[in-house]
């Protein structure tokens, strides 16, 4: 694999090495050299306006004959008996997908006592269920959780296996990829099928989500891709149908073959605190305009009337005023709630990273030139300690009177 | 007093914080970013240095490896001023546009050749790529146990020893045998500041240069040809909306702001 | 304007920086508020090495001149000048020792010292002796293998934060200033307490208290030098310590101007950028011109000892002179730029105000300067 410059088109202009993020582009005689730093990320060849540079062995045909793998598979993960939502989200994807290829749309669930969570999936459009529930699985824990899945995967044959981008799915699905041999794309924000060659194209964001990657598979099966929770829209397409028992596929496990190597000495929810913030459709997040710790009550209070949970900037949670669940951001967590309010947070591009594809950003703040206003879609210049008690009274008045 | 060998995985990442875009062509500008070692990797390295000082074996090594080119020899010596008994440098034109499990090919190779490690430690993801893979994967590869997001080693011994992590809604305990890898989140420590006697060794330190050959690795394993995952298009998201700057009295801007919310259903 | 700084002095700036910007800036104001000794601070700068700066190699120490401690205490008089001073105050309490130390003393308190495992102050100055240093009262009579100390140091600084403390004491009353020894007394002496920490107007997270010595036995091996020596060692001392204080003014007057000029380039009036105001410019051009010839000033100063010059007490008390005097002055003028927003304490700059006016009395007050270079020069001429 090389990247390769044409040197007669090659003009020197230097628009790649603008992009090059990685110092791999110098101008040496007005001409392109890329030296030992490339990483093949690809930018380069986007932004040359005379297609001078060309990565070779891009888009390789496939070198193997994957006939045997068909199908759309979908992980259900389990958190007791709860299921992920991402499951459901992935399930409505995964049946665009299914329905692009002519194929058929599965998913695969494992964990104990977990058959009336998964069995809503056939609302959303499946076609078959495997079921591993056995008590050894009333845990998730990563090493026999990848075992499981592995083997079903590699006895059903999935072309492509889509899992939910949560804590847990990010370690484990790793692991089953590493096991099956495979490619496996993180955290994706788009799944579309290449009309041609009816492969996956897994699109995904980098660097701190200033670039979107479209990546493929090649010459490995299935087509792995975990999927960034509530990107994806879940849709009720049908009833349970009344033959649902028929769909299902139980799936007995030796015992034997599934001894962890991990022991849950202690589960501590912090009971008090709402932390898994990523889950919640309403985030109304402090930042350093705040100015204390005591600030983040009166966010509390909002975000309780909406329904929803505090998020912080690095610079809150830094400085000690909340704790470092609620940071969003690239060093914290990415949420993409419907409607996201930052207040007193000034909209650098590590906190952007971490909430910028909420459907909605609302963003008050002191400083008119706070960057945050360039992404928000709807900004307030203001004084958020004038704002946001008048706001909470606001909502309370109505309450009363509705 | 205890003595095991610790590696950890460093990554130079170019600082995304720096990032611009240019307004009229869409794409990024890279004007004068800094090439740095990963945040995450920071705490990686803090918590392995922090266990050296718990186990009391001065004989424990704690080695710092990176897979890039060379100057991402920087990050090592980095490294090495903070705290780090030595680096070793992954280094081949063979190595460049490796996905993940290549990536985790190649250090599980060096890993393996650098021999009984106990513990390989991780920063939780990476600034460019930020995926997260690679310990899980590279866990895998080695047969070894794997846990994310660790905030807290409780305890560790010889053979054994005890985490914290955190997941989106609560922290988990697990006891776990050695060797293991983990990967460590932002609240796990606080880097210290490097020590001048640190700085000093970390210049005139040796560096090795390990390449596809003395790590045992074929050609075809590693880098571009031993990735399973590819890209194909590079873009930048394109930001849809205009932003409405919302106007008026404290009282007209947060009618504004109520009605906003109601009409998304919220209120 | 740094320049000709070798590759370990720019380590050991860099070293500072990363402090100053990590861990000091975020909690000075707070600490100025509320008069904190910030102990965490202070670990992280001896875990740094920057202590051993002050020790030779041979007592596990990296020191190798003046230089690199005004280096050092520059940079982090940037961050906060209390934080300097106890760093800074920490060298000035064992200079005694490597002055008139024996190789036993040596060995026996200066490793610890370089490891930050513990910190140093320096008891010279008492209630009705400031100035006129000849005049304390403090005793040391012998008795048998000891020394019993009485009587009490005043302003402190590291006061009650150091463990190691060299006490200027009489143990020769009627010889006036000749009657002086400097002594080494450990914290958790009996009989040696410590007052209550000082209210001051600035350098409020470093802590100044009275030494308070009652029957104190201190071993015989503990002096410093012979009985008699004190003044001398004092003196020399400060030889070596005053420019030092001159580093610290450096510091805080660089950072004044700084926050001053960052301000006037976004602050606007009359709908442009006070920057572009030639009453503001003509300031900023001043406080900038005396910056850097204070700092010409002082690490001429630092060169010149550490080449071993012996005579350096005009020189010494020259920089400590004008690096105050200026700190004051340029410090007063950055409040003055900021106008209003200056006298307020969300903006640092009427800390680093109150900050600046300490280099202007301690380690021998400004006027004393003045007195030691005249008598100099007339002594010794211009040369």
């Amino acid at each position: 694999m090389e990247i390769k410059i044409n040197r007669e088109t090659c003009t020197g202009c230097g628009l790649c090495k603008k992009v090059c993020l990685y110092n791999a582009i110098e101008i040496v005689n007005s001409k392109v050299v890329i030296n030992e730093n490339c990483v093949f990320c690809g930018a380069c060849v986007e932004a040359c306006k005379f297609n001078s540079i060309e990565i070779a062995g891009l888009l390789s045909e496939d070198k193997k004959d994957f006939s045997d793998y068909g199908g759309v598979c979908v992980y259900l993960e389990a958190n007791g008996s709860v299921i992920s939502d991402v499951g459901f989200e992935l399930i409505s994807k995964g049946r665009e997908l299914a329905d692009r290829l002519g194929a058929e749309l599965s998913a695969v669930a494992v964990g104990n006592s977990i058959k009336d969570g998964v069995v809503e999936g056939f609302r959303y459009g499946l076609d078959k269920l495997y079921l591993i529930d056995n008590p050894v699985f009333s845990n998730n824990l990563d090493d026999i959780f990848a075992i499981a899945l592995a083997q079903v995967i590699k006895r059903y044959k999935p072309e492509i296996f889509l899992a939910g981008a949560t804590a847990f799915g990010r370690t484990l699905i790793p692991a089953v990829a590493a096991i099956l041999k495979t490619g496996l794309t993180a955290d994706c924000t788009g799944l579309d099928i290449d009309n041609e060659r009816k492969i996956l194209l897994q699109t995904r964001p980098t660097f701190g989500g200033n670039i979107l990657a479209t990546i493929v598979t090649r010459n490995a099966r299935p087509q792995m891709a975990t999927v960034r929770p509530h990107v994806m829209e879940k849709k009720i397409i049908s009833e349970i149908p009344a033959d649902y028992e028929n769909k299902i596929e139980y799936i007995k496990i030796n015992d034997s073959d599934f001894k962890t190597k991990y022991k849950l000495v202690s589960v501590d929810r912090e009971l008090d605190e709402k932390i898994n913030i990523t889950d919640y459709d309403v985030v109304v997040s402090g930042g350093r305009g705040l100015g204390g710790s005591d600030k983040f009550s009166m966010l509390k209070e909002l975000a309780d009337l909406l329904g929803g949970v505090v998020g912080a900037s690095r610079a809150a949670v830094d400085s000690g005023w909340i704790s470092y669940p609620h940071q969003v951001g690239q060093t914290g967590k990415t949420v993409n709630p419907r409607i996201y309010i930052a207040c007193g947070i000034s909209g650098a591009i590590q906190h952007l990273a971490g909430m910028q594809t909420s459907d909605i950003i609302i963003a008050i703040n002191k400083d008119p030139d706070a960057p945050i206003f360039k992404v928000a879609n709807y900004g307030i210049v203001g004084d958020l300690i004038e704002i946001i008690p008048e706001l909470i009274k606001r909502i309370k008045g109505a309450k009363s009177t509705a | 007093m205890i003595r095991i060998k610790i590696v950890v995985c460093i990554k130079q990442v170019p600082a995304t914080t720096e990032i611009k875009i240019d307004p009229k062509t869409n794409t990024l500008i890279r004007e004068g970013i800094e090439n740095i070692i990963n945040p995450f990797d920071s705490y990686a390295i803090e918590e392995a240095v922090r266990i050296k000082e718990r186990l009391g074996d001065p004989d424990t090594e704690v080695i710092a490896i990176t897979m890039g080119p060379h100057q991402a020899m920087e990050i090592l010596r980095e490294a090495i001023s903070a705290g780090v008994d030595r680096a070793i440098l992954l280094s081949d034109r063979a190595f460049a546009g490796a996905d993940t499990w290549a990536t985790a090919t190649t250090l599980a190779g060096a890993i393996n050749k650098i021999g009984d490690c106990s513990l390989v430690i991780l920063g939780k993801q990476t600034l460019d790529g930020d995926t997260g893979q690679v310990g899980p994967e590279l866990a895998q590869k080695m047969g070894i146990p794997f846990v994310g997001y660790v905030s807290s080693v409780l305890e560790i011994n010889k053979n054994n020893m005890k985490v914290k992590r955190l997941m989106e809604d609560r922290y988990e305990t697990f006891e776990v045998s050695l060797p293991s890898a983990i990967s460590v989140i932002k609240d796990i420590n606080v880097p210290r500041v490097p020590s001048l006697r640190g700085k000093m060794k970390a210049k005139s330190a040796e560096i090795p240069v390990w390449d596809s050959e003395i790590l045992g690795l074929n050609k075809n394993e590693v880098g571009l040809s031993g990735s399973y995952t590819q890209v194909v298009k590079i873009f930048t998201p394109r930001i849809k909306h205009d932003t409405m700057i919302i106007e008026g009295t404290t009282d007209e801007k947060v009618e504004h702001l109520y009605r906003i919310l109601k009409e998304s259903h919220v209120v | 304007m740094r320049y000709f700084l070798t590759e370990e002095q720019q380590m050991i700036v860099g070293i500072c920086r990363t402090i100053v910007e990590e861990r000091i800036i975020p909690v000075r104001a707070e600490l100025d508020e509320n008069e904190i000794f910030p102990r965490d601070i202070i670990e992280e700068i001896g875990r740094s090495d920057l202590f051993r700066l002050f020790i030779p190699e041979k007592y596990e120490g990296m020191g190798t001149g003046i230089f690199e401690i005004c280096l050092a205490t520059e940079e982090l008089s940037r961050g906060d000048m209390g934080i300097a001073t106890s760093f800074a105050a920490c060298g000035l309490g064992i200079i005694p020792i490597l002055i008139a130390g024996s190789e036993e003393q040596k060995v026996k308190f200066l490793p610890q010292v370089a490891s930050g495992s513990k910190l140093a102050a320096f008891g010279l100055t008492e209630a009705e002796a400031g100035s006129d240093a000849g005049n304390i009262k403090t005793t040391a009579k012998k008795d048998g293998d000891y020394y019993i100390l009485n009587g009490t140091k005043q302003w402190i600084s590291n006061g009650g934060e150091a463990d190691i403390y060299t006490v200027f004491a009489i143990t020769d009353p009627g010889r006036g200033i000749r009657g002086a020894s400097a002594i080494v007394v450990e914290k958790g002496t009996p009989g040696f307490e410590f007052g209550k920490k000082e209210n001051k107007l600035g350098i409020r997270s470093s802590a100044t208290r009275e030494l308070i010595f009652t029957d104190c036995r201190v071993p015989k091996e503990n002096l410093l030098g012979g009985e008699g020596m004190g003044f001398i060692i004092a003196m020399k001392t400060f030889d070596q310590s005053r420019p030092v204080v001159g580093a610290q003014a450096l510091g805080v007057a660089e950072s004044a101007l700084e926050e001053a000029l960052n301000y006037s380039k976004v602050r606007k009036q009359f709908n442009t950028p006070i920057s572009s105001f030639q009453a503001i410019q003509h300031m900023f051009a001043d406080m900038a011109t005396e910056i850097e010839a204070a700092r010409a000033l002082v690490y001429h100063t630092a060169k010149v000892i550490d080449s071993g010059e012996k005579n350096v007490s005009r020189l010494s008390s020259m920089a400590k002179l004008f690096a105050s005097d200026m700190a004051m002055k340029v410090t007063i003028d950055a409040v003055q730029i900021l106008g209003g927003y200056g006298y307020m304490k969300e903006y640092p700059l009427e800390k680093m105000m109150r900050d600046a006016k300490i280099t202007q009395i301690y380690e021998g007050t400004n006027q004393i300067m003045r007195n030691v270079i005249a008598l100099d020069l007339i002594k010794r001429g211009v040369l």
